[in-house]
């Protein structure tokens, strides 16, 4: 394995409900080496989510130490954060979240919107993503004119197009049927193993697991390894 | 304006809600093109009124006239440059709805109170020669279709005849127009030595005086002046400013100003309501979407930016369609109205002030929303998606 990119010591995270203090993650420690592909399993409510959003910079721990590469994502204010988040993590979710009012380009185009490129190169990365994802004759489509493996596709352009390190996918393939589920966790391994792309990959599902290089388990707050057969 | 395509597309989102939205913002300010427009022509008098010219008028009532006789002991008040005088003759042209004013004048004397008059010296000269020479305003002439030469009869409402008749005839000498665009020359001017010649009652009297006060004389202290000559005589006499007579005459009708104002603060207060129920709908329906925004990176202020842009961009649209709907509007009924509301054109200054409002209410209408937008916790609206 390469260098650790992303550290969590001692991380724990509790939430306020009513007048009851729920800790959904106790004094974890986890290390992602770069270029790692991690599966992180485990029922609901077990945290894994919170994991997924503590190491995206979409949330603070409660206690203990976050880093990601140089930044230590704990220290750092929500603006910080935003601008962290703009060109160092690509975010893939269950339900793609693309905005509907925009076609493919101007979805994968957005984060780009955040850079200082121009609109003509902004269009180009735009372009090359789509066409690493296998979509580059869709680019004119609505998210309502795409089957739910193409949106997926479009969100993971979306989610390379600023060529972050790190990408957080969170049950990718949770809405998809599984030859299309396993199309978009083989495009996964390719963005791991050909672009060098560090993946934590949230799921249920056992079998996309098995298309990470290690599959960890999170239960009641705590992490339990399971090497790959 | 790298944001502007996406605040676009967001506007655009559901086509007909914005469209209905941004009707009635466009209604809005059609209504506040036209009473504003109104609003003006009502004190267009104020505007272009001399610092230096005094009204001098009957102290109980302006339809009291004033004897001719006090023109001399008017001029010969300290401070006192000039005088002239003017009575108001009340008729109507060929038919009642063709109502404008008319005023019987020295001529000479007129112009010289009033060099914001345009008229050439050679008509200036045959409306002095011709004693029922008259001279009337460009507006007048468009409307009617009058020109240098005709002969227009004007029917009297007050002024009869030596021989009852109510029948005033003028030979047309001159077409006059006001070097001010804010000023109106929308009524005629005939001879006061003719109407003295030849009307039933009330010789020897005007219905007010214009002076002029000299250069450095205080136009308060001239006033005084003038009515303290006339204090305890049958007809004592109220000195003013041009702009105090223009506004108390134009407060006959009302106040216009009050009653746009008030009409003005009810269509905004709906329009607020209106926009603002829109921009906070706009926001519910995508929570989920400005999560996403706000997870790709974009700031809280950009989020709040992005919201409070399309709600001015919403009131800037149908703005500004209203604004050039009531300019057009204007445009075309100024011409027919130029007689009885002369002065009728939408300002500069109200255009700019139209837009000022778009601007404050278009951020006052989005505020809530986009505040609600920029403090939203992304891990919540992800988890509620």
């Amino acid at each position: 394995m390469n260098d650790t990119l992303a550290e969590l010591t001692s991380v724990s995270r509790s939430y306020q409900k009513g007048k009851e203090r729920v800790e959904v993650l106790h004094e974890l420690d986890l290390g992602i080496p770069a270029g790692d592909f991690l599966a992180i399993m485990g029922p609901s409510g077990s945290g894994k989510t919170t994991l997924l959003n503590l190491l995206g910079g979409l949330d603070k721990p409660s206690a203990g130490t976050v880093r990601v590469g140089d930044a230590v994502l704990s220290d750092m204010s929500n603006s910080q954060l935003s601008r962290w988040r703009a060109t160092h993590v690509g975010f893939i979710f269950q339900f793609y979240n693309l905005l509907p009012i925009l076609n493919a380009q101007k979805n994968v185009e957005l984060p780009l919107l955040l850079t200082s490129f121009n609109r003509a190169e902004r269009a180009k990365r735009a372009a090359i993503a789509l066409d690493i994802v296998g979509l580059k004759e869709r680019a004119k489509h609505y998210p309502r004119e795409l089957s739910g493996g193409q949106e997926q596709r479009v969100a993971i352009a979306r989610a390379i197009v600023s060529d972050p390190t790190l990408l957080l996918c969170d049950e990718p393939t949770g809405d998809l049927d599984r030859s299309t589920a396993d199309e978009i966790l083989r495009l996964l391994q390719i963005l791991n193993s050909e672009h060098g792309k560090t993946i934590v990959m949230v799921t249920h599902d056992a079998q996309a697991a098995d298309y990470a290089k290690r599959t960890l388990h999170c239960d009641k707050g705590k992490l339990e390894r399971r090497e790959q057969a | 304006m790298k944001y502007l395509g996406l605040i676009w597309k967001n506007v655009w989102r559901k086509k007909i809600r914005t469209s209905l939205t941004i009707l009635s913002v466009l209604v809005a300010f059609l209504l506040f093109a036209l009473l504003s427009a109104i609003a003006y022509a009502f004190k267009a008098g104020e505007d272009v009124a001399d610092a230096e010219r005094l009204i001098v008028i009957d102290k109980v009532s302006l339809i009291n006239m004033l004897p001719i006789a006090y023109q001399n002991r008017i001029a010969s008040t300290p401070g006192v440059q000039s005088v002239t005088h003017a009575t108001w003759f009340g008729g109507y042209y060929q038919d009642q709805r063709n109502q404008f004013p008319q005023f019987p004048i020295d001529p000479y004397a007129y112009f010289s109170m009033y060099p914001e008059l345009q008229i050439s010296e050679q008509q200036l000269a045959a409306f002095a020669k011709n004693r029922t020479g008259a001279v009337i305003g460009r507006e007048i002439a468009e409307q009617f279709n009058l020109k240098v030469g005709d002969r227009i009869p004007i029917q009297a409402t007050i002024w009869t005849k030596e021989d009852g008749g109510r029948t005033w005839e003028f030979d047309i000498e001159g077409i006059i127009s006001s070097n001010d665009p804010r000023g109106s020359s929308a009524y005629l001017l005939f001879q006061h030595d003719y109407f003295e010649e030849a009307r039933r009652f009330a010789k020897g009297t005007v219905g007010w005086y214009i002076l002029r006060v000299e250069k450095g004389a205080n136009p308060a202290e001239v006033a005084n002046a003038v009515d303290k000559q006339f204090q305890n005589s049958a007809n004592e006499t109220k000195t003013s400013t041009e702009a105090a007579f223009s506004q108390s005459f134009a407060k006959q009708f009302g106040n216009i100003g009050l009653i746009v104002q008030l009409i003005m603060g009810a269509v905004f207060f709906t329009l607020l309501l209106v926009a603002g129920n829109t921009m906070a709908q706009s926001v519910r329906e995508r929570i989920s979407e400005l999560a996403v925004l706000k997870t790709l990176g974009f700031e809280d202020r950009s989020v709040l930016g992005i919201v409070l842009s399309e709600s001015i961009l919403i009131m800037l649209i149908g703005g500004l369609l209203g604004i050039g709907l009531g300019k057009l509007i204007i445009g075309i009924v100024a011409p027919s109205m130029g007689a009885f509301l002369p002065g009728l054109y939408l300002r500069p200054e109200s255009i700019m002030l139209a837009i000022g409002i778009m601007f404050v209410a278009g951020i006052a209408a989005g505020i809530f929303p986009a505040f609600k937008a920029m403090r939203l916790s992304i891990v919540d609206a992800l988890a509620h998606a």
